[in-house]
């Protein structure tokens, strides 16, 4: 029996070793872009919608006589989410499959490590939802192969700021977050300075971890400080479980959060529990262009594409924006590109400032959830 | 074939996460210990060494050793508290120390909270992790053959009959956990530099049970266990990369068949000495002349 199981295993193991490397020589006519981010984990939902739609970007692109005459084959590796294991896969990437330019992760703490590696290959990166200002700018210096797709944190805590206290004139607000998490902890804190500094208050600031379903000890003392708008800067599950808890408590404060509550579950998991609720997104999901981009992708994959989804699509965009513009496959040359790019894509603007590495005016748009469905309010940018 | 720097990078982080495994193997494979915290090392030396770097500029030896140094002082404080609790308890205790490091670090902005801390000194490179583990492996190895490590060992096989024959069971115990969580503070350090990038996020639960899953896998008691478990568990993945979804479906049907096939781990029990190769080279000698 043992000696058949390490026979197996070693069989396996053989195997596997070759199946990374099987025959297919990059020929001069392929050239490689590599994707990273969540395959397996708590993240996996929004990394398979990723790697979903970079396939397709790249089949169209493809089926249209490629880039520069050369088709474009994409590379994807799994990070469970992590950090080492974003620098391993990084290093892979870029050391054994040679890609010129990398699309993702999703998370700030899979792209900050990755910097150090993409600075030694000359290898560009454009992360999707990585919110962390940290990700292309340490210390004031820019990092120089760090891009992203996305707005920051600072910009959408603000902008949810900003909505609350001069549009829709609350003067009181609560703040519930997640204590462990970087993205609600990054929202609070902006959320939190561009409120006080526009003259309004915060009564209550109630923290809970990660995994918690029960919120209503700190919702009590939230509805003791009587405020008039609670800001939840966290993703759908929690906000589904504390919206409906906070109305069993007898709540009436207008809800409002950031783009981690985009999902398609929201809706049917908290009901009437976040009907008039705001909350802060990428794009507006009526808008024409998006349209072609989310039916092309349920007729490809049978589902809705996530957030992720629409920016991984932009950032495939903007790399072969900067690819055309450098006329080469070289990293340096379209890192160079990348920071000169000003293109609009599903998301909205994307002029990528060359101090910041960041789409800069972007629009965030506000979306109210009323009668129980997704409306697009405005396009708003905060004062 | 694999690119060197691609290699490179995998046994760099093989390296790293030997020390914390080695630490874990004395307390565990040694003293017959469990642990669910040692993460929790891990984090008090990654930040206590970033810190000596950045803030306090000092070279990356010294801050490592600081580091180490503040985990094992973290690990009396546990160790006072909770080891005279008996076996599942001290095991529970670790679990929820670890825990509590990670939240706590969550918190404290003055590090980066839940965000992180980025831009730490690129400062680990494989030359500097493997010189480090050999003098780690010497020393432990040391210690194990040591009056000490007999002593642990006692304590591990019939703590009862120990404490009757004078050993001091709760001292040795208690050196047994210093000393690993020195190990783990170390490698928390080599993490940071190597990365550049802290995270409270890194050093969950999951991380502890990994540790201790390539102690066990390795062989109990046995460092070239460690040693061998360690390139092993760490290089896996990484060779099932191209597996995408299945890479840790697959990871975890080998690691249940190999401790199935052989429970005691890959080296229970055993090291593979100079010694030990000579006697082997020996008997097959041996063997060959019998046959002619």
């Amino acid at each position: 029996m043992k000696k058949l199981v390490s026979l197996m295993l070693s069989v396996l193991l053989i195997i596997s070793l070759f199946s990374g490397c099987s025959g297919k020589q990059a020929s001069s006519d392929v050239v490689k872009v590599g994707w990273i981010g969540s395959l397996t984990g708590d993240q996996a939902v929004w990394g398979i919608s990723e790697s979903s739609a970079v396939e397709m970007f790249f089949e169209e692109i493809n089926n249209n006589g490629g880039l520069l005459g050369k088709k474009i084959e994409v590379v994807k590796y799994d990070t469970r989410g992590d950090g080492t294991e974003a620098v391993n896969a990084v290093r892979r990437l870029t050391g054994q499959d040679k890609v010129i330019a990398i699309i993702g992760p999703n998370s700030s703490g899979q792209a900050i490590p990755i910097s150090s590696v993409l600075e030694e290959m000359k290898v560009p990166d454009i992360a999707t939802v990585a919110t962390n200002p940290k990700v292309t700018v340490v210390d004031g210096k820019v990092k120089p192969y760090n891009f992203r797709v996305c707005f920051i944190d600072p910009y959408q805590g603000a902008v949810a700021a900003g909505y609350a206290i001069d549009v829709l004139k609350f003067n009181k607000a609560a703040i519930l977050y997640d204590v462990g998490d970087d993205y609600s902890q990054g929202l609070t804190q902006y959320f939190e300075e561009t409120f006080t500094k526009k003259g309004g208050k915060i009564v209550a600031k109630e923290g809970f971890k990660s995994g918690d379903v029960d919120f209503r000890a700190q919702l009590t003392k939230i509805k003791d400080a009587n405020p008039d708008v609670i800001f939840m800067p966290y993703f759908f599950k929690e906000v589904a479980l504390s919206a409906k808890q906070a109305r069993e408590l007898g709540i009436k404060a207008t809800f409002i959060g950031g783009d981690g509550w985009t999902s398609d579950q929201l809706i049917s998991m908290a009901k009437d529990a976040i009907e008039g609720s705001y909350y802060v997104n990428h794009l507006d999901y009526n808008d024409p262009t998006v349209q072609d981009f989310k039916n092309k992708y349920k007729e490809k994959f049978g589902k809705d594409p996530e957030l992720n989804g629409y920016l991984a699509y932009d950032a495939c965009s903007m790399l072969v924006e900067a690819i055309k513009k450098a006329n080469s496959f070289e990293g340096e040359k379209i890192k160079d590109a990348l920071e000169t790019v000003d293109i609009v894509g599903i998301t909205g603007k994307l002029k990528i400032g060359k101090d910041s590495h960041n789409p800069e005016g972007k629009d965030a748009a506000i979306i109210k959830i009323e009668n129980g469905a997704l409306k697009f309010i405005e396009k708003y940018q905060v004062q | 074939m694999l690119s060197w720097y691609y290699i490179k990078g995998i046994l760099t982080l093989a390296g790293i996460y030997l020390l914390p495994v080695l630490g874990l193997s004395l307390l565990t494979g040694f003293t017959g210990l469990f642990s669910f915290g040692h993460a929790g090392f891990m984090a008090i030396g990654g930040y206590t060494t970033a810190f000596m770097m950045v803030k306090l500029n000092l070279p990356l030896i010294p801050s490592l050793i600081i580091g180490g140094l503040f985990a094992a002082l973290a690990s009396f404080i546990i160790g006072k508290l909770t080891l005279n609790l008996k076996g599942d308890y001290f095991c529970i205790a670790t679990l929820g120390f670890g825990e509590a490091i990670r939240l706590i670090l969550d918190n404290v902005q003055y590090f980066g909270g839940a965000r992180g801390w980025p831009g730490l000194p690129l400062k680990t490179t494989l030359t500097t992790v493997v010189i480090i583990d050999i003098i780690a492996v010497i020393l432990l190895r040391n210690i194990v053959n040591s009056r000490h490590g007999r002593n642990m060992i006692a304590v591990r096989e019939e703590e009862l009959a120990s404490s009757v024959i004078g050993i001091n069971v709760f001292k040795h115990k208690m050196m047994s956990l210093i000393i690993s969580a020195f190990y783990a503070g170390l490698g928390g350090g080599l993490l940071a530099t190597y990365l550049g990038f802290l995270q409270p996020k890194m050093f969950s639960l999951v991380r502890s049970t990994e540790l201790t899953i390539i102690v066990i896998f390795g062989g109990l008691g046995s460092i070239t266990g460690s040693v061998v478990g360690t390139l092993i568990l760490i290089a896996l993945p990484e060779i099932l990369r191209s597996f995408a979804n299945w890479r840790l479906v697959v990871y975890g049907i080998i690691v249940v068949f190999i401790i199935t096939a052989r429970p005691e781990g890959l080296f229970g029990g055993k090291e593979l000495s100079f010694n030990f190769l000579k006697g082997l080279f020996k008997r097959s000698v041996s063997k060959a002349r019998g046959e002619n």
